[in-house]
């Protein structure tokens, strides 16, 4: 059965000046966890709006729950948890008090659904009397995750939940996320991050309001067309430039201490042959390698 | 802060914003230093609303005293004024003012012609022996002031600015309120919960309703009765009744003013406008049937005028509810079409 569905989704801002979400179709399973990935601007808050009821689309259907994101927002209202990317929790009330609050707006109790945010709150517990606003950003994301799941929602909507969030933080986050999973809660996350990609079971990457492609990780990562090699050599600014100027190279993206490269003909000598070229313009000690690529390299192979 | 803002701002305006003008500062070019002229002059500074800042025999000497803003007003007291007024049974005085302060000097023209008129009749009092009978009939009038006999200048005012506190904490504090949980993003939080429309702007509203409620009957009872002496003539239902529309109408300002602002600071301004209009063109301090046409067009259309002519009648004079029932009908029109336009607008947005 499938929790989400999206069928040719249009969403324009400025009176169609700017298309945020362009014709965008996908479904979630139940019980998955989806990624949305992609830059910043690339539509995925506004997919996250229309799917939260908060936003209505252009043209296009789309469905929570089986439940109509236009006819039936009340019932969707009523059974997702929605995390905004920005911090939107009462900074003024107190870790309880938010948590409170929120478990009667949905007409439940904090204690009814302890169970589920147990972990998660565990952490929060000593700083239970402290006000909301006044927490660490990681300690921020785990309040908002708990009153986002506090009357046990059938779908949760994480928007961004681990963008500016400390990197051991990030990674106890989608811990979390798994172990939520694990209740049978489906969960759909955007991200900016390429990395965190390969955590989520199938992702999605989104461009300037489109899909590029659907897949799990590995297919994605399958699906890169040729084959991947990372060059490096002492002076990597003019390695880029001579990489880039040749005829033989299809691509070249600098990814940390490396290029990444793809040939134009990927024969077996084609690896000498660059070496040779770069020798003869006095760069030392060059290598290169045969790599596997990740998806963020899929990601820009997609792009161009 | 909510509470001890308006209720200090009743304490402390009330005093300030008082027409009554005292000391006004008087420069006296005397030509004549008789026995007549220095009674005139005591009559004068003895009155206790003139000071006396400048004494001297040049006009020019007095004119550059005003030029200075050290003298308000010149009285000149020609040559031989004594001598002239026995002779000739009269005698001419000359009064100049400086009338940058419109009020002051009007006030202190008025003020100083009256103690020349009073000294006037005393003279002629002195010289001439009234005859028994009047042998011109005449009327004689004597005014009484109703509802305010001392003319006593609180009683006017405080009512007043009462209004105009509550209306301010109730459009100010609604619309930045709503506003802020805008720009925080809570509102965003809180449209992905079961809660209605309406849950959320009753929820709004209520609070600021109550502190309204409160923040009036702490100036009716406390403030107003026992600093300025002010006891409600006319019944509490029938304040209060008309205070609880009022305030249904004015919140009903702040939440269409937070449906159309996107930060605090444009409510802000937004509101901000409306309340100088509130203020400056609702009778406050100037009487509505002296304002040009057009002005008096805005100020009918505010409700705050209409409050503050309720107040002023229920309190002052003690009006029942049939004396305002028009006022009665023309507040809840006002409370129906801003809530009105506020929801109208909140549903077109979202």
């Amino acid at each position: 059965m499938k929790d989400v569905e999206l069928n040719n989704i249009v969403k324009t801002y400025n009176k169609g000046e700017i298309k945020a979400v362009n014709d965008v179709s996908f479904s979630v399973d139940k019980g998955e966890l989806f990624g949305l990935i992609g830059a910043d601007g690339a539509g995925k808050s506004s997919i996250f709006r229309i799917l939260t009821t908060l936003l209505l689309p252009d043209s296009g259907t789309a469905s929570v729950n089986g439940a109509d994101v236009i006819k039936d927002y009340k019932l969707i209202r009523k059974n997702v948890g929605y995390m905004p990317g920005k911090f939107s929790l009462y900074q003024d009330l107190s870790v309880a008090e938010n948590l409170n609050f929120f478990a009667t707006v949905f007409n439940t109790t904090v204690s009814e659904n302890y169970d589920l945010i147990k972990e998660i709150y565990i952490q929060l517990e000593p700083f239970k009397n402290r006000r909301a606003g006044k927490l660490s950003g990681g300690m921020k994301q785990k309040l908002a995750l708990c009153c986002a799941l506090i009357h046990r929602p059938t779908v949760l909507f994480l928007d961004e939940p681990t963008t500016g969030v400390d990197v051991v933080s990030r990674k106890e986050f989608w811990e979390m996320l798994k172990g939520l999973k694990q209740q049978g809660i489906t969960i759909l996350v955007s991200t900016p991050y390429m990395d965190e990609a390969t955590l989520c079971e199938r992702i999605a990457l989104i461009q300037n309001g489109r899909l590029m492609t659907i897949d799990t990780p590995d297919n994605i990562v399958k699906q890169f067309p040729d084959s991947l090699y990372a060059v490096r050599a002492d002076n990597m600014s003019k390695l880029q430039h001579i990489l880039r100027n040749n005829q033989q190279i299809k691509s070249c993206f600098s990814f940390g201490d490396y290029h990444h490269i793809t040939f134009q003909d990927d024969i077996a000598y084609s690896q000498n042959e660059l070496i040779q070229t770069l020798q003869s313009a006095n760069l030392k000690d060059i290598e290169i390698k045969h790599i596997t690529p990740s998806i963020e390299d899929c990601f820009i192979n997609l792009m161009n | 802060m909510i509470f001890i803002a308006p209720i200090l701002q009743l304490l402390i305006l009330p005093l300030a914003a008082d027409y009554e003008v005292k000391n006004i500062n008087i420069s006296i070019v005397d030509h004549d230093h008789s026995t007549y002229s220095q009674q005139l002059i005591s009559k004068i500074t003895a009155s206790g609303y003139f000071q006396l800042a400048d004494y001297g025999n040049s006009f020019q000497q007095a004119l550059e005293q005003i030029e200075k803003d050290k003298s308000d007003i010149i009285l000149e007291i020609p040559d031989r004024f004594e001598e002239n007024l026995i002779r000739e049974n009269a005698n001419e005085l000359f009064i100049a003012v400086n009338a940058i302060n419109g009020v002051k000097a009007s006030l202190g023209g008025v003020y100083l012609n009256q103690i020349i008129a009073a000294y006037n009749n005393e003279i002629r009092l002195k010289w001439i022996q009234p005859p028994k009978y009047n042998t011109v009939p005449s009327i004689e009038i004597t005014s009484s002031y109703w509802f305010n006999q001392l003319l006593n200048y609180h009683y006017f005012i405080v009512p007043g600015i009462l209004v105009a506190l509550v209306a301010m904490v109730g459009s100010y504090l609604c619309a930045l309120n709503i506003v802020k949980e805008k720009e925080v993003g809570t509102i965003e939080q809180i449209n992905v919960t079961p809660i209605k429309k309406y849950h959320f702007i009753l929820g709004k509203l209520i609070p600021f309703w109550i502190i309204g409620m409160f923040v009036f009957s702490v100036g009716l009872f406390v403030v107003a009765r026992f600093i300025y002496g002010i006891v409600p003539a006319g019944s509490l239902w029938v304040l209060y009744a008309f205070l609880s529309i009022f305030l249904i109408a004015i919140l009903g300002l702040g939440l269409l003013i937070s449906t159309f602002a996107e930060t605090q600071q444009q409510a802000m301004s937004v509101a901000f406008f409306f309340i100088m209009i509130f203020m400056l063109m609702s009778g406050l301090f100037t009487s509505l049937d002296g304002m040009p046409r057009w002005a008096y067009i805005i100020a009918r259309s505010n409700p705050v005028t209409y409050f503050i002519e309720v107040v002023r009648m229920v309190i002052l004079k003690g009006s029942g509810f049939s004396d305002i029932k028009n006022h009665f009908l023309i507040m809840i029109g006002f409370a129906g079409l801003l809530n009105g336009l506020a929801i109208w607008n909140y549903r077109k947005t979202s």
